[in-house]
């Protein structure tokens, strides 16, 4: 049992434009990549982040040992609540789900 | 073909030996980004420049030159940040200033986006603007509040120009990829190859290592395939930087979706050609039945002040509740026979407060200046001096960094149009102009 930040060589957040924040998960090998794929549910992003499953997008990109992870913003970007304008600090809950 | 990118935004600067190296053989296009959603949705709302001024000069002083003398069109996309008329204008003038500064001469070509509120609640009625995320829907109000809104043209507005033999293609907001893909599709090249390249090219050297937004990039358009190498001898693109880029700010790696329709890479396959080249092919495009142009409008949210402040004493911190709670009880009370009621906000944005301290931004939205700055005042003050039980720290309860304490930000914007809207023609929402500038 790991941390998911302990398995990656990357991980960060960003805006996918202001209404979606995206996820990038960049792996060493294909292994590492192949074992957080079959394992990461997108229940463990609604905990995490508390957002509806039918929202959260979990795509596996081989071509880079990747799996990138999107879903809508709750406060979009710039509104009052928002506390991250570019949304690069996202990522904590993410890297601290256990696998 | 050749096409340079100057770098992944106007004004963040770039190796002027590498500009040298990518003009030491013949360019046909050179191409540059000045806009981003990123900085959030002030810079649309001001109609101010998200970019510095004297650095976007800089970096235009010394591409311009270059780009006429090889008679490459120079596209600029989005200009000044949010690409609205307003902004163009502000973006223009540095061009003209710079042509009569180095006696330049050549033909300007500009594409305005800005669309009316009218058009998108016509859009609206006529259910033709669609819902980016559910957590954004069109709305009639917020549609009517909007203080200015600018569609993001695709690539037939710049194509349009480039027949008009434009010299310099200055464009409202934009889609970064439209910048690189327009003259290569307008050169009958595959347009799954140029969006994808386009896509790559538009953050500049992003793709190469070491990594930089700020440096010149080159692209090579062939029949089949395109190539890749960063202009700056220090820098190599490899495979991995290049496949890894489609990931970057997307929603989705395998797919670019574009006003024309969607750029698919599920085949895209990525060579090493040589230390510092790429090589890619197999991208493709397809055409959707149904062309849209994204929306984007902003609308005043109000006045806001601020004050930064720091607590050490952790006794404080531990009631750090119970104060924002008397704090906000008492602004309510003191201002309910001077203010409006619903006029402002406040939002109390905590960060740290472990053990060493705990950072708070007191942010005040109000309905004017006058009452935000009011509103900020009294909680300041009231936060400085809140008892609470077992206090002995009782000369003040926050540390300021700053005098004066409280910073006036004035207007303040949010997204209040962030949608599709279905189009008959990619060229609906673009006024497109022809100048000579110079000699």
């Amino acid at each position: 049992m790991k941390k998911l930040i302990e398995y990656t060589k990357i991980l960060r957040s960003k805006n996918a434009g202001p209404l979606f924040i995206t996820f990038d998960l960049i792996f060493n090998t294909k292994e590492d990549m192949e074992f957080v794929a079959e394992r990461l549910t997108k229940e463990h992003i609604s905990k995490a982040y508390d957002v509806s499953t039918q929202k959260i997008d979990i795509i596996p990109y081989s071509v880079v040992n990747s799996i990138k992870i999107t879903f809508p913003r709750k406060n979009i970007s710039g509104s009052l609540q928002d506390n991250d304008i570019y949304g690069c600090q996202q990522h904590i809950p993410l890297a601290n789900i256990v696998l | 073909m050749k096409i340079v990118a100057l770098n992944g935004l106007l004004g963040y600067g770039y190796s002027e030996e590498a500009l040298e190296v990518a003009f030491s053989e013949k360019v046909d296009y050179l191409g540059v980004d000045a806009g981003s959603t990123d900085p959030g949705p002030y810079y649309l709302g001001s109609g101010k420049s998200f970019t510095d001024r004297g650095a976007v000069k800089r970096d235009l002083a010394l591409a311009l030159p270059k780009a006429l003398e090889h008679k490459a069109p120079f596209i600029i996309g989005t200009a000044s940040g949010a690409g609205s008329s307003e902004h163009v204008a502000w973006l223009k003038e540095i061009l003209l200033e710079i042509a009569s500064e180095q006696n330049l001469g050549f033909t300007l070509g500009t594409v305005l986006s800005d669309v009316s509120v009218e058009y998108v609640l016509d859009k609206f009625d006529g259910g033709k603007l669609l819902n980016m995320s559910d957590e954004m829907p069109a709305d009639e109000q917020a549609i009517k509040e909007s203080t200015r809104i600018v569609s993001q043209i695709g690539i037939a507005p710049i194509i349009k120009l480039l027949e008009e033999k434009a010299d310099v293609i200055l464009c409202g907001r934009a889609c970064d990829t439209a910048i690189y893909a327009a003259p290569c599709i307008y050169e009958g090249y595959s347009e799954g190859l140029a969006f994808h390249m386009a896509k790559i090219m538009e953050c500049g050297a992003m793709c190469s290592e070491p990594v930089a937004a700020a440096d010149v990039m080159q692209g090579y358009m062939y029949d089949d395939y395109f190539e890749l190498r960063p202009a700056n001898p220090i820098r190599r693109c490899t495979v991995d930087r290049v496949a890894a880029h489609t990931l970057y700010e997307q929603s989705n790696p395998y797919l670019i979706f574009e006003p024309d329709g969607v750029c698919d890479l599920t085949d895209s396959k990525f060579e090493q050609v040589d230390e510092r080249t790429v090589r890619v092919k197999g991208s493709v495009f397809k055409e959707a039945k149904e062309k849209t142009l994204k929306l984007e409008g902003v609308k005043c949210s109000g006045f806001r002040t601020i004050c930064p402040a720091t607590i050490y004493d952790p006794e404080t911190i531990k009631n750090i509740d119970l104060i924002i709670k008397t704090v906000t009880e008492f602004v309510k009370e003191n201002t309910k026979n001077t203010l409006p009621q619903n006029s402002y906000t406040i939002n109390f944005k905590l960060s740290g407060g472990a053990e060493s301290s705990l950072g708070i931004i007191m942010d005040i939205v109000g309905k004017t200046q006058e009452i935000a700055d009011t509103v900020c005042a009294l909680s300041r003050s009231r936060m400085l001096h809140c008892d609470y039980a077992g206090r002995k720290s009782t000369a003040g309860n926050l540390a300021f960094p700053f005098s004066p304490s409280d910073i006036h930000v004035g207007p303040i914007y949010e997204f209040s149009v962030f949608h599709l809207a279905k189009v008959d023609s990619l060229l609906e929402t673009a006024k497109i102009s022809t100048e000579v500038i110079g000699r």
